[in-house]
């Protein structure tokens, strides 16, 4: 499921381990490698052990079990100020009571830096945000967007190998937040600095990073590039919490190589691709996208089985239409189509055959 | 108004009248309702507080007595130069006699000269001796009187007594602000009181060095409390704060008191000093009934004055930014003092004000454990007001203690600015 021990990983959890009350594992077994370079997004609901992984990282909680390694040197021991180790928070944590540029030689002022190198290299921090002009502002002058740029530049200005993100985009509005993600990006990049990103939101997650790992009850559920991540999900978590999915549950009847057939719980048979089933008469809860579903039968296979569908709801969406339906007893079956010169506006109460392709639709753990 | 609001006009709400008055209207039920909600508070505030210490300040400048007791003689000095070092002419004998008749009658004259008393000691005594036999006299009949009465109190035949009588005669008087510190109104104008009764001033610094003293230790002994109150988890916390509490739900007087068996040289602390061999038996460390049992039990009373304000303000800095500097490469000790310090300063502010106002006006502590050597200007008010009766002194005293207290306050607010401070 993750990867293991690896040579060139930059930072490494090896069978982590996490517990705050001795009785429950926050962070169960965790082995994850990065190498450099690399921006990686730790994404998962509240509760997940993605922040605490950060945290253990960062140096702030301690691992109950298992090794962290960084650039090969186990770091379990070694406290957080001689990590060298950059950090954005969630509120910023922009110190109130100095200035901006105050703020930035902070860093630098503890590594004993001269005071000209410090002005040369927060002022090249600050251009770096576009905040050029703002150093001697106080951070509670300055907008949330501001603020978050500022954050951004002081964990950076002390040139860190690896920074840390902890929902850092968390309060700002949407347009504000989809700027911010490119910007976090091209700095990234720009800088060839290793990331490890903190988020709950899934957008965020498949727009910035290089990988994703999911995290769900402590464990990581799958690690895998984004695009991998959405269409092919490993289990139903990972279908669920990514993107949106219809799920429709039943039992595998033939498996057959990489094809199977469902009969779903009112008796109808589908396609699927087998992920997570092994053999005939298993349940199987199998997971398609919404934009991946037709109800144009000449898209289809000749013999591609097909399931009746009642339209119950249709949701003008700008560059999407949006059906809502009742199909083989799920009344929250969504489709997608795109607003296209040719596309169908179906009404509420009408009835229609939809299906998919077989390696759209994914049957996956129950 | 101006010729530009001339042509636009003022604003019209709908039915033509002014807005502004439109909106007063509107706005008037809601302030007659608030008017009416804090009447009852404000009345008692005004009758129970204001009222009466307006009334005690005012009695620190107010001085009615000799000109209401002597109005005619007080006409009659201001013809005299006590300047000359002669007596005063017969006018002056015969009005006074006529005035004291009056004053007699009305039992006013020893009160008169218990006033009197306060700036030449003496004066109480040669009034009432004197009022006996001048009772006897008519001042229609029996006049010339100035030899008489020389005859009755040689008092009378000194022209400083006189001198005094004329000095202290306006009704409004700065003699009592005079004595506050520690000089006198006399005939040739404000002078030092005599060496032996400067003790005012001196009780006012030791008031004001005590205060800070302790300011300072409640500071020192409130700040890591405080840290660890808003450092530890909730349960933890607010079991440690009713430890804090607790001294409060005790009476004042009772704590004191313990302090009084604590410190004592024959108390718990010498006793267990001996005991332990630290403290010879002979050589017992003299802990209360001068300043520093004074200062031991102050800063145990007002501490939690101190722990409380800085607490909600330790309360609201979040941990991230210890965490922040700490990634940033910061050792605890520059995290403390650079990130942590300076936005606890806030609390620190609050709870000094606190503090140092409450002990600048201290009474009961330091009249159990001061002893002599650790009482405070208020003890000094108190024997005046309950002890001496010189109301005007105490009001005096009160009225520079006011005016320490708002003159501190302001050259706080200078330099570190109300605006830092913050109960929570």
């Amino acid at each position: 499921m993750t990867e293991t021990s690896n040579d060139a990983a930059f930072v490494e959890f090896q069978r982590v381990q996490k517990s705050y009350d001795g009785e429950i594992l926050v962070v169960k077994d965790l082995n994850l490698a990065l190498p450099k370079g690399e921006f990686l997004t730790m994404l998962g609901p509240s509760g997940s052990g993605k922040t605490t992984c950060l945290m253990m990282l960062a140096g702030f909680e301690t691992a109950t079990h298992g090794e962290i390694l960084l650039d090969g040197r186990p770091i379990n021991n070694i406290p957080p100020h001689k990590r060298g180790i950059g950090m954005v928070f969630q509120n910023y944590a922009l110190f109130p009571h100095m200035t901006v540029a105050e703020n930035l030689s902070f860093p630098l002022e503890v590594r004993k830096m001269g005071k000209s190198d410090r002005e040369a290299k927060v002022k090249r921090a600050l251009d770096m945000v576009q905040m050029g002009e703002f150093g001697s502002r106080r951070p509670a002058q300055l907008s949330g967007g501001q603020q978050q740029r500022i954050a951004l530049s002081r964990a950076l200005v002390f040139e860190p190998e690896l920074v840390l993100m902890d929902e850092p985009l968390g309060a700002l509005d949407k347009q504000l937040r989809e700027h911010m993600q490119f910007e976090i990006t091209r700095l990234a990049h720009e800088l060839g600095i290793t990331t490890v990103y903190v988020t709950h939101d899934q957008t965020e997650a498949l727009t910035m990073s290089d990988r994703v790992a999911v995290f769900d009850d402590g464990r990581i559920q799958q690690l895998a590039p984004p695009d991998q991540l959405y269409e092919e999900p490993e289990n139903s978590f990972v279908a669920q919490f990514i993107g949106e999915n219809n799920t429709l549950e039943g039992v595998v009847k033939s498996i057959d190589g990489d094809t199977c057939v469902v009969q779903l719980d009112d008796g109808s048979e589908i396609d699927a691709v087998p992920i997570n089933v092994h053999k005939a008469g298993e349940r199987t809860k199998v997971s398609i996208r919404p934009e991946r579903v037709e109800f144009n039968k000449d898209r289809l296979h000749a013999d591609a089985h097909t399931l009746k569908a009642t339209v119950k709801e249709f949701i003008y969406m700008g560059d999407v239409f949006r059906f809502r339906m009742s199909v083989a007893g799920n009344d929250e079956f969504i489709v997608k189509t795109r607003n296209a010169p040719d596309a169908v506006r179906l009404a509420p109460g009408q009835e229609i055959e939809i299906g998919w392709l077989a390696q759209d639709c994914r049957a996956l753990d129950a | 108004m101006t010729d530009a609001s001339q042509n636009a006009g003022p604003m019209l709400a709908a039915d033509g009248t002014p807005l502004k008055q439109s909106l007063a209207r509107s706005l008037r039920r809601q302030k007659l309702r608030a008017l009416l909600l804090v009447a009852p508070l404000l009345l008692f505030v005004m009758f129970s507080f204001i009222v009466p210490i307006a009334s005690m300040l005012f009695r620190s400048v107010e001085n009615g007595i000799v000109e209401n007791t002597l109005p005619l003689t007080v006409q009659a000095l201001s013809k005299w130069d006590e300047q000359s070092g002669e007596l005063p002419e017969e006018d002056v004998y015969d009005a006074f006699v006529r005035d004291m008749v009056v004053a007699i009658d009305n039992k006013q004259h020893t009160r008169l000269g218990s006033r009197l008393n306060y700036e030449e000691t003496g004066m109480s005594s040669m009034f009432r001796r004197s009022g006996r036999q001048l009772n006897k006299l008519d001042p229609e009949t029996d006049g010339p009187f100035k030899d008489q009465l020389i005859e009755i109190h040689d008092g009378w035949g000194d022209p400083k007594t006189w001198a005094v009588i004329k000095t202290h005669s306006p009704a409004v008087t700065n003699g009592y602000f005079l004595n506050a510190v520690d000089m006198r109104r006399t005939p040739e104008g404000a002078q030092s009181q005599p060496e032996d009764k400067q003790i005012l001033i001196k009780l006012f610094g030791r008031t004001l060095f005590m205060s800070l003293v302790i300011t300072a230790s409640c500071i020192l002994l409130a700040y890591p409390v405080s840290y660890l109150l808003a450092t530890l988890p909730m349960r933890v916390s607010n079991l440690l704060m009713i430890l804090v509490l607790l001294p409060f739900w005790t009476s004042l007087l009772v704590r004191t008191s313990a302090w009084k068996v604590m410190l004592q040289q024959q108390g718990v602390i010498n006793d267990t000093l001996v005991w332990l061999g630290l403290v010879a038996d002979d050589a017992r460390l003299i802990i209360i009934n001068n300043q520093i049992g004074t200062i031991i039990a102050m800063t145990h009373i007002l501490l939690p004055f101190m722990i409380l304000p800085m607490y909600s303000v330790m309360q609201t800095i979040p941990p991230s930014y210890t965490r922040a500097a700490k990634s940033m490469g910061a050792t605890n000790w520059t995290t403390f003092w650079r990130i942590y310090f300076p936005q606890s300063i806030p609390g620190i502010g609050a709870g000094s004000i606190l503090v140092f106002i409450l002990a600048i006006g201290y009474y009961i502590t330091p009249e159990i454990v001061g002893g002599t050597k650790g009482v405070f200007i208020s003890n000094r008010i108190a024997y005046h007001i309950s002890s001496s009766l010189n109301w005007g002194l105490a009001a005096a005293l009160g009225t520079i203690l006011l005016a320490v207290v708002l003159l501190l306050y302001w050259v706080y607010d200078k330099i570190v600015g109300i605006d830092n401070v913050k109960l929570g």
